[in-house]
């Protein structure tokens, strides 16, 4: 299949490669930029663990093509800790609460805590939850990541 | 909460504290390594074709469109694969137990829907998935065996040689044993209670990368595995090579449960394929293939009774359990079904019992291992012991404290044949917990929201698990203790973890055995070229495993330091006592870290090629006890059936905890992955053997709106084993379950609502709410 040329920044370089029309963003993050932060636990949507930042806006890229982030900024896990490798205060808040064990969920959950509280810096639980619905962790009950929102919030 | 049972073990410095893990820098930022993140050069990728039916015959495979794709560089069938074999068998059971069938590809006759027929290789996943759909398999539809239910009687066999597709059983004490007790009881509570098929389902899939070179015969497997050892053990048997030549390497894996303890099928498949294609080989399964084929856990019932004396004391109890193992279990499932018939007493005086469980086969995913595997004797007790305390009359509060084991009557004897129970506390969890509720508030609460037309409910389970066995292939751990020339320490052991925190308990373990900050120590782990032979997380041991080898090759590390210090402190060894990081004349006093004329540091005896010592651990105790009680409360929504979990409380006894978050972060997960099976999880199969849940859309987790917060009372009765530690692992996914049915039930009472069903799904509650007139 033909392939054709995309365009985009990633977390703040501008990457220029070529991708299939079929291929998903996670796909040619993971393969042709080497950034394999972002994981796959469905590839049809539901878990949230490919989820990344498009616009500045939480995206499931396991659902979106590569050619349709031609020209957009995308931010993903790799991008979120500052340059000096100093943690963000959401990662930070999940490595003090527990938040993750096995880590495969994780980025996927920085990456939506991390849209979470720039779009409401103070939820309740319940947005909390609800915001965090259309994530899958399976070895942590939620707990840790639950308290590592509510320290996150409380801490920005 | 936490509750010492005896005198706390001297202070040491890390055990016991919350120390954040080393694992996270890593996860958080996302450079962790699963086995999806591995690249090799040219690596190709694999896909399996898979049979769309529950059972037929294979005429004819015919894969020349699929080769004429660009890209495709082979279709492996089982004509090119099976012959490969040399030898199959699991280390845990050895190659003597009367296995199951197990080929790497089907041949001739295809047994569930998702049985791997062929193996497409591809330069990439997209081509191989492409591939996959041109080959052509001609199938012979026949009838299935769907619902291992009716395996006895239809007259259909999965496997040929299996009559009444009876794969084995088991049984312990006979009837008779317990007949009269029967006879004579005030009141017998007899139920059959049946459990649905639901699974580990770990966020990353299965998947093996697998590199053959030809030049050396040497191969190299990156596995998402929670035993190395074991992949490297199984994969050098199955091709015939020596285990020295097999390489297992796996940094983090995301997530097994049970499902990533030994290698299946399609890993077979693709480690005998490796030999046969120019590059490395990885296979990533896809969720829809890990829902549809990976195997499922938990599908079983059991007909179980309970006989009480007038007053509530229990006389007897018995279990007839039959467990579904589909077409392909892993590995041989009959023997670890006598858990289930051998627990069924659990923490209870339970003077007589008896037990037999059935293995049977049927046209589904294969049974394989999930977290604290024989549950259902929990789950058979708990929800029977709360109905007949409502068939009674009494408080199911008050029957448990008549008949459970409080600490102080330990050791108390288990009459179904397991060794009898010590260094526990189930009525004081119980107390714990219910103490954390407030149970008599609670029940006010009940009664006034009842009395408000509000339907609460309050459920509890208490049970006891044998966790670190000290069964020969799951009795050992080894690990090696190394000085660098500037004093750092590494701790090398097996590993395995897929989040376990493996990687934070031994190096917190050495720190304190050796008298280092934390921050000195490494830890390598899950390279079998340099780890020691490890068996695994599995089986709630490797916290106990690991503190037991850490501890015996720090023993061995101390003893070489001193030999060392020895002639520069001009003292015999014996004389010379190795702690906090140094080496010194025994009552010397020295502060710690310091060198004098009588005190040597690490780094001052590592000399330039450093130190190193080794030690074999083998667990001596047949098992160590943990226990706990999960109190759960819930309000249902009587009209559609929904369950709103209020209050989760977990009281419970793992012995002297390493890490109290490390040990919460496993209950927690254990105890919602039970409550996804308690109300939500259901891998569900139409009549002719179709699975209807084979996405997240249908497979339905749970979910942050779903899961209650949860309250931990910690009580630590240390076990005869390193340092007091026992088994937190699994412990959460059994307490669960019954827990979260009996609140459910206890809600429905007023309705006389009974449930032996699992799960408590909406439109189940709502079918039994009708059923009873409402
Ligand atoms: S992988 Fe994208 S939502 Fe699951
Ligand atoms: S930490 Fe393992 S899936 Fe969330």
């Amino acid at each position: 299949m033909a392939e054709l040329p995309v365009r985009l920044t990633v977390n703040g370089e501008t990457v220029e490669k070529t991708a299939e029309p079929r291929m998903t963003l996670a796909d040619f993050l993971r393969e042709r930029c080497g950034l394999t932060g972002t994981h796959l636990g469905c590839e049809h949507g539901a878990c949230g663990a490919c989820t990344l930042l498009v616009e500045g806006a939480a995206v499931r890229s396991c659902l979106m093509f590569a050619v349709q982030a031609d020209g957009l900024d995308v931010t993903t896990v790799e991008g979120i800790a500052a340059p000096d490798g100093t943690l963000s205060p959401v990662q930070a808040a999940m490595r003090d609460c527990h938040g993750l064990q096995c880590g495969f969920c994780t980025p996927g959950f920085v990456m939506s805590i991390t849209a979470l509280l720039r779009d409401n810096p103070k939820p309740t639980d319940e947005e909390i939850r609800e915001g965090l619905s259309g994530n899958f962790c399976r070895c942590t009950g939620y707990q840790g990541i639950l308290a590592a929102v509510h320290q996150a919030a409380e801490t920005a | 909460m936490t509750e010492t049972a005896t005198a706390p073990t001297p202070p040491t410095r890390y055990t016991g504290s919350r120390v954040p893990r080393v694992e996270d820098g890593r996860l958080l930022t996302g450079h962790g390594t699963f086995v999806d993140d591995i690249q090799r050069p040219g690596m190709l990728h694999a896909c399996f074709v898979r049979s769309p039916f529950a059972r037929a015959l294979i005429n004819e495979i015919d894969a020349s469109a699929a080769l004429a794709l660009p890209g495709v560089h082979a279709v492996f069938t089982a004509a090119d694969l099976n012959p490969d074999v040399h030898e199959q068998w699991y280390s845990s059971y050895g190659p003597k137990v009367p296995d199951t069938p197990r080929p790497p590809l089907a041949s001739g006759e295809v047994r569930f829907v998702g049985d791997p027929v062929a193996l497409v290789v591809a330069e990439n996943r997209y081509i191989a998935e492409d591939a996959v759909e041109l080959v052509e398999v001609d199938y012979e539809p026949l009838t299935a065996v769907a619902d291992y239910r009716d395996a006895q009687t239809s007259g259909i066999l999965v496997h040929p040689k299996y009559p009444n597709n009876v794969a084995g059983g088991l049984a312990g004490p006979p009837p008779q044993v317990v007949e009269a007790a029967f006879a004579s009881a005030a009141h017998i509570a007899d139920e059959t209670f049946y459990q649905q098929a639901y699974a580990p389902v770990p966020m990353e899939t299965r998947g093996m990368v697998v590199e053959w070179s030809a030049d050396t015969d040497e191969l190299t497997i990156w596995a998402a595995t929670q035993t190395p050892h074991e992949v490297r053990a199984f994969g050098a048997r199955l091709l015939g090579l020596e285990p020295e030549r097999v390489r297992v390497l796996m940094r983090d894996t995301g997530g097994g449960f049970g499902q990533k303890v030994v290698p299946m099928r399609e890993d077979m498949c693709v480690m005998l394929a490796a030999r046969k294609v120019p590059a490395a080989l990885k296979w990533i399964e896809d969720r829809r293939e890990n829902l549809m084929a990976a195997g499922q856990a938990r599908h079983e019932h059991g007909h179980a009774r309970i006989a009480f004396a007038a007053d509530g004391t229990i006389l007897a109890a018995g279990i007839e359990h039959t467990q579904d193992i589909g077409a392909y279990p892993t590995p041989w499932p009959v023997g670890a079904a006598a858990a289930v018939g051998l627990l069924f007493p659990g923490p209870y005086k339970v003077p007589l019992a008896s037990w037999s469980t059935t293995s049977l086969f049927s046209n589904t995913a294969g049974r394989h291992a999930y977290r604290g595997p024989w549950q259902f004797e929990s789950v058979a007790r708990e929800l029977l012991l709360d109905i007949a305390a409502r068939d009674m009359g009494l408080d199911p509060v008050e029957l448990r404290r008549r008949n459970m084991i409080s600490r102080d009557e330990l050791p108390y004897p288990n009459p179904a044949g397991m060794p009898p129970y010590d260094h526990s506390s189930p009525l004081e969890t119980f107390e714990l917990a219910l103490k954390m509720l407030d149970y008599d508030a609670f029940r006010a609460e009940q009664a006034a929201a009842r009395a408000a037309g509000r339907y609460l409910g309050v459920g509890t389970s208490t049970y006891i698990e044998p966790t670190a066995t000290g069964q020969e292939y799951y009795a050992c751990e080894g690990a090696v203790l190394r000085v660098a020339p500037d004093g750092r320490m590494t701790v090398i052991v097996n590993g395995g973890s897929s989040g376990n925190s493996l990687e934070t308990t031994v190096i917190q373990l050495t720190a304190d055995a050796l008298g280092v900050p934390f921050d000195n120590v490494d830890t390598i782990q899950g390279d079998t070229a340099v780890t020691p032979f490890g068996s695994g997380t599995a089986g709630s041991r490797s916290g106990s495993a690991t503190a037991g080898a850490v501890g015996e090759a720090a023993a061995a590390l101390r003893a070489k330091l001193a030999e060392l210090a020895s002639p520069r402190l001009g003292v015999p060894p014996e004389d010379i006592e190795v702690a906090d990081g140094r080496a010194q004349v025994r009552g010397s006093g020295q502060s710690s870290g310091q060198s004098s004329g009588q005190s040597l540091t690490y780094a001052d005896l590592a000399g330039p090629d450093g130190v190193e010592a080794s030690a074999t651990y083998t667990a001596k105790a047949p098992m160590l006890w943990s226990n706990a009680t999960h109190v759960c409360t819930c309000e249902v929504d009587v009209v559609t059936g929904k369950v709103t979990l209020l209050r989760y409380i977990v009281g419970e006894d793992v012995g002297p905890m390493i890490n109290p978050n490390i040990v919460e972060g496993q209950i927690a997960g254990g105890t919602v992955q039970g409550i996804g099976g308690a109300l939500l999880e259901h891998m569900v199969y139409d009549e002719d053997g179709n699975p209807l849940a084979s996405t997240f859309v249908d497979y339905l987790l749970p979910t942050t709106t779903e899961v209650p917060h949860i309250e931990y009372g910690h009580m630590e009765t240390p076990a005869p084993g390193p340092g007091g530690h026992k088994g937190a692992g699994e412990g959460g996914a059994i307490g669960a379950p019954p827990a979260v049915i009996n609140a459910v039930a206890d809600a429905l009472s007023p309705f006389g609502v009974k449930i032996t069903n699992l799960p408590a799904s909406p439109a189940a509650l709502v079918a039994l709410l009708t059923e009873a007139g409402h």
